[in-house]
This record gives C-alpha cells, structure tokens and sequence, in this order.
C-alpha cells in the first residue's frame, strides 16, 4: 500500500471545503489588504514634523535665522512661540511639543562678538525615536550654522550620505516585503491546524483511522490546499505592494516564489503539529496565536535582531519568518538573486523537512 | 467456514487499567451480534481493538481470518466503522461524501458508480443526494453514514451505539437496513443501549466491567440460571397508584428487585411469595418471563452482591 495512501480523495475534499466556505479565502486574501493599509499608509518609521516650540528670550535677526532655519527642516514644526522657562516646559509637559527650542537673550550678541553663543533644545525622551530624531538633526542644524557663520566659503568637508536600495527610506518598501512573510506564516498556521482539529472535532479523524488512509495521505492532502492558498496570498500582497505602494521589486520574482515554496511547507507543518496537540479548534487557535506574537517581533519584520540580546537572537534563528523575509528584503528591494539568497532556502527547506517529519511521527501514533 | 470473528480471551490494558479482560467471543458470517453493556464497559474498545486500532495486551484476535495484532492494514479495506458521530463532513453534500470514502477505499470510477447506484437504491437517499449532510435530519444522517460505511462493500460492519439519538421510526429504518444487508451476507457487530433494538440481535453479549458476563440468543439470556436465580419468581403487578405501590413491594422482605415497566411493577420475588405478594398490593400478580432488561439488572446485581460478599 502506497505511503501516500488517501492524499488525492483528502486533496480533493480540502477544496471542496474551502469552496464551500469562501469566508476563508475571503480571510486570506482581505486581512492582508487591511494590515497593508495600516502598516502601508498609517505607520510611519520616519520622523517627521515634529511639534516643537520656541522661546526666543531677545528676537533679533540672529535668532530669527536660526528659527527659520529650524522651520525649513521637514523633522520640526514650530507650534507656538513662548515667553517663560515655565511655558515651555509647561508645553512639553502636557504633549502639545515634543521638542523646545530656547534662544538666550544675548545669542545674537554673542554671535556677533564670535564668543561663544550656546542655543538650548529640550526634547521629550519618552519616544525614543522621535527624541533621538530631534537630536540628530539639531546637531546637524547648528554644526551647519556654525559653519556658515565662521567663512563664507565651501565647507572643507562635506557629508555626502547615500541610502542604498530604498532611497527615500519610504516605510512600505520596509514594512510591506517584510508584511509578505509574516502574515502568510500565521495564516497557513492557522487554517492546516484548525482543518485537522475540526476533523478531530467532528469525529471525521476517527472515522479516516478505520479506512486505509495513511498518516502521509491526511498530511499531504492537508497542506497542499493551503500552501497553494498561502502562494496565491503571497502574489496577491506582492501585487498590492507593486500597484498601490509602488514599491519596485528589484530582483527576480521567480526567486522569490521558488523559495516561498519551503516557506510556505514549513509554516504548514507547523499548523499539522499543532493540530496533533490541540483537542479543540480553540486551543489550536490559541497555540498557532502562540506562534504569531514571535513571528511578528522577533523576526526582524518590525525591529532588528541585531538589536535583541543574544537569547532573542537565538530563538529568531528558529522562526521560518526570519529567513522568508530575509528573502523578501533582499529580493524586492536590494534585488538579490539565489547564489546570494540559498542559504536562507536551504534552512526553509530543513524546516520543511522537520516540521512536517515530526508532524507524521505524532500523526502515525495517532492513526495506527 | 472460519468464524467471521474470533477472540479468544483477548485482553486490553491501558496502564494499570483492564478496558477489556480476557473476552472470548465469536460471530459467523451474516451475523448480526449486539454488544451491550454500560458506558466504560469495553465496548467501544473491544471494536477498536478487532479494527486494529487498540493493541490487545493478552489473548488472541481474528478477523476473517487476519490476525489483528500484525494484519490490521489488510482488515481496514474490508470493514466498515460508523460511529454515533457519523464521520461525515457536514458542509459536502450525501454524494460528495460517498464520493469521498469510496475514494479513501480507493475505488476505481467504475466501480464506484456500480456502488453510488446500489448504496443509493438500499438506502433511497436519492432526493436528498445534492444536499449537504449537515442540513440532513439525524435519521437521514444515519443512513449516509452507513452508505459511506458499505460503500466500498466490507465483509464487516462496525456499528457503535448508531442510533443514539435518533427517532423511533429511523431507528427502525435503519434496522431494516442492517438486516437486508446480513441476509447479503455482511456480518454487523453493534452496540446499543436499547434493549428493543438487543431483542432484534442474533446473539447478545453482555460486557460489564470489561469481562463479558453473558452471551447467548436472547431466548438463552432469559432462561439464564444467573438471570433466574432458583427459589425466585417473575410477577408482573398491574395497578392503578404505581409509585406507591412500587415504594410498598421494594419494601416487602421476600422481594429481591422492583422496578417499573410502563403501567405495571415488574417484581422478582421469593417463589412461594405470590400470595402474600397480593395480600400487599392489592392486586393479583401475573406471572411472567424476565425481558432482556430484567436480565441485565439480575446479572448486575449479582455481580455487585458477589464483590461485596467477597
């Protein structure tokens, strides 16, 4: 008897069910579509336009400039102008600025005379992003100025930064490639877990353990259906993320789908160990939430893991996420090819392997 | 001909725990043999384990000639399971789910339309085909799931309590079934708790405790010595205010069990106690044989009487 017994007709009946129940597609293909609008449009990681206001203790055209030049960057934006110490901590206190700017009286004097004039910017520290933002670019404001102000000449250095590969460093080329990887994880997860255990549920498991149904068959004819599901919701993002975010794929898209494919079976493995231990869909539902919250943060898609101790790192390093979106980055945006990217497929695939070779050993206790 | 299954002091142990203690046990072809007892008494594990699900710890088992420890892949293509939780996939339609057991049985096309077209005639699901099962009545659940059970033409059929909840006339339905199929020649081992659907059965085994504490034709269960203990005899009391009356012959010294049935006492009493029987209740006692359940309670009880006393 072939090991594969039963895959076809199990196969079969997977799509039948999901035609029956278009609200799991729908599911599929809509959820991605709402996260895209949120992460694409809503969050932004770059700083801009800070609420900041300004006490200039003695107005002059000194420190006129000086604001001017502050109101010509895109990461400030003058709010209001205050009169008193007290007004401007006041202002930052109850959030109405994150960032204050205090002109001494005697800046333009000082200026003038070349002694040494100081300008003070006190920042909100409990938004570490925006904070070191302000900081960054007040640093760069006033070595600027101090250069315009001591010769009128070029600058004997100038800094000329490039940003490789997302040059705008817009947000969507960062979050939405990285979005790819991360929700089609959850979703194969979820729905091979929940198809097994509602089976379970029914009593329809118990039934295929009396036929000559192999544990091979119920697996195969498991995952094929979604995994399929999960490619189409991989090119579905990919295509919302060309069109509506205009986000360029640099490398080859033949790359990237090939190395979907180990993903995608590895997150599906996943989902059939789960189902092996959930009694319930709930609980399955609640193990393969388990699953998501590291697959969101500690897969690199939102922060990097270079920035997590090493423990942290430990645990990324066994999540397919990080090795997917590894692949999505580098072929969407840094335009990456398979001599660069194997290694990343060669992990997926040993995941794949495991996964789903554990998944049939709990499957075989079950059903023989 | 080789019994269709055989046990011969089979033994199932989950830890320290006997689920089924050295029951032997032994059905012809066309046989429909019912397997009753309470719940946790070894029923459904006794199935399980001729199905090769389980693994028997002691003792020996055949099913049509295969040995259920090391044959159970050859056994599963030629039997049949259905359980009172049916198996089916409720949001695939009757045919869909024929459709895909016979494809589980492996089925060619051919063949599978040869059984669609005498599954569908034995069962007359014909109107309701397109339907899904889900939105089929419990009766009508049944039937698919026994369909789905023959589809791929066992020589055995497993059904385990198949008609717990389901109305009397589906019930019957479905009986009518499992007989037309045993005179084809498909031996039926069933559980149930209904002692009318017992009555029906061939033979009838008894499972209490996970030892098999009678087996016979109904006819030999009710001539039980055990279920008819010596000295004692069966009265059936008809009378108007039976709780009363019921509290008043439990109470009497010489009877040994009381219970009702319908509108009158059934009563186990001492053999000479009939006069004094209608002196207490009023009413003149009808002899009569035990019914299937009387004989259950009796050998229960005795077995309860015979622990304690030990």
């Amino acid at each position: 008897m072939s090991l594969f017994a039963g895959a076809w007709p199990m196969l079969r009946k997977e799509f039948v069910h999901l035609r029956r129940d278009p609200g799991t597609v729908i599911f599929a293909l809509l959820i991605p579509v709402i996260q895209l609008i949120i992460f694409g449009f809503a969050l932004n990681m770059n700083v801009r336009q800070i609420p900041t206001v300004v006490y200039d203790q003695a107005p002059s055209q000194r420190s006129r400039e000086l604001i001017a030049r502050f109101r010509s960057t895109d990461t400030f934006a003058l709010v209001a102008q205050v009169t008193s110490d007290a007004a401007l901590e006041h202002e930052i206190r109850r959030g109405h600025a994150q960032a204050a700017l205090k002109i001494p009286y005697d800046y333009a004097d000082r200026v003038l005379a070349g002694r040494g004039a100081t300008v003070q910017l006190l920042v909100d520290g409990s938004d570490s992003t925006v904070s070191s933002a302000a900081l960054n670019v007040f640093n760069a404001l006033i070595l600027l100025e101090n250069q315009r102000l001591a010769r009128a000449g070029p600058p004997i250095v100038e800094a000329r930064p490039a940003v490789l590969f997302n040059p705008a460093t817009r947000s969507p080329n960062f979050f939405v490639p990285g979005l790819v990887a991360a929700l089609v994880q959850i979703m194969v997860i979820i729905l091979v877990a929940l198809s097994v255990v509602r089976e379970r549920e029914r009593g329809t498991l118990e039934q295929l353990t009396v036929t000559p149904v192999q544990p091979l068959g119920v697996m195969l004819g498991k995952m094929i259906p979604y995994v399929t599901l999960g490619f189409l919701e991989i090119c579905w993002v990919l295509l919302i993320m060309r069109v509506v975010f205009a986000v360029p794929i640099h490398g080859s898209l033949a790359t990237l789908l090939l190395l979907a494919v180990p993903f995608l079976v590895a997150s599906a493995g996943i989902g059939l160990l789960i189902s092996t231990r959930a009694h319930s869909q709930a609980e399955a539902f609640q193990m393969a939430f388990g699953t998501m919250l590291p697959s969101i943060f500690l897969s690199g898609y939102i922060f990097p893991i270079n920035n997590m101790p090493p423990q942290f790192q430990l645990v990324s390093k066994i999540i397919p996420t990080t090795y997917f979106i590894e692949v999505t980055r580098g072929v969407i945006l840094r335009g990456a090819g398979l001599a660069d990217l194997w290694p990343n497929g060669a992990v997926l695939t040993a995941m794949a392997l495991a996964a789903v070779g554990l998944a049939a050993r709990q499957f075989h206790r079950r059903l023989s | 001909m080789p019994p269709v299954i055989e046990t011969r002091e089979i033994s199932i142990r989950f830890g320290a725990f006997t689920a089924v203690d050295r029951v032997s046990l032994t059905v012809d072809r066309g046989e429909v043999f019912g397997l009753l007892g309470p719940n946790g008494s070894g029923k459904t594990t006794l199935i399980k384990s001729l199905c090769g699900l389980v693994k028997i710890s002691g003792g020996e088992g055949r099913l049509l000639g295969l040995d259920v420890r090391d044959e159970a892949p050859a056994i599963r293509r030629r039997i049949g399971y259905m359980s009172q939780r049916f198996g089916l996939y409720e949001d695939l339609t009757a045919r869909e789910n024929l459709e895909f057991y016979s494809g589980v049985y492996g089925l060619t096309a051919d063949r599978y339309a040869r059984r669609l077209a005498s599954v569908v005639e034995l069962t007359a699901i014909t109107p309701y085909l397109d339907r899904r099962a889900g939105q089929l009545s419990g009766g009508w659940k049944q039937r698919l799931a026994l369909g789905c059970a023959i589809v791929h033409e066992p020589e055995v059929v497993f059904l385990d309590e198949p008609t717990a909840g389901i109305d009397p006339v589906a019930r019957r339905a479905l009986w009518d079934l499992v007989f037309q199929l045993s005179g084809q020649g498909v031996t039926f081992l069933v559980t149930t708790h209904y002692m009318d659907e017992a009555e029906r059965c061939g033979r009838v085994g008894y499972l209490y405790n996970s030892t098999m504490v009678a087996m016979g034709t109904v006819e030999e269960l009710k001539r039980l010595p055990a279920a008819n203990p010596p000295g004692t005899a069966r009265y059936e009391i008809t009378c108007p205010n039976i709780t009363e009356t019921l509290a008043t012959v439990r109470a009497l010294p010489f009877v040994r069990e009381a219970t009702i049935f319908g509108q009158s006492i059934h009563a186990l009493v001492d053999a000479a106690a009939a006069p004094a029987l209608a002196t207490a209740t009023g009413v003149a006692p009808r002899p009569i044989e035990p019914s299937l359940e009387d004989v259950f309670v009796t050998l229960t009880n005795r077995i309860l009487a015979d622990r304690s006393a030990l």
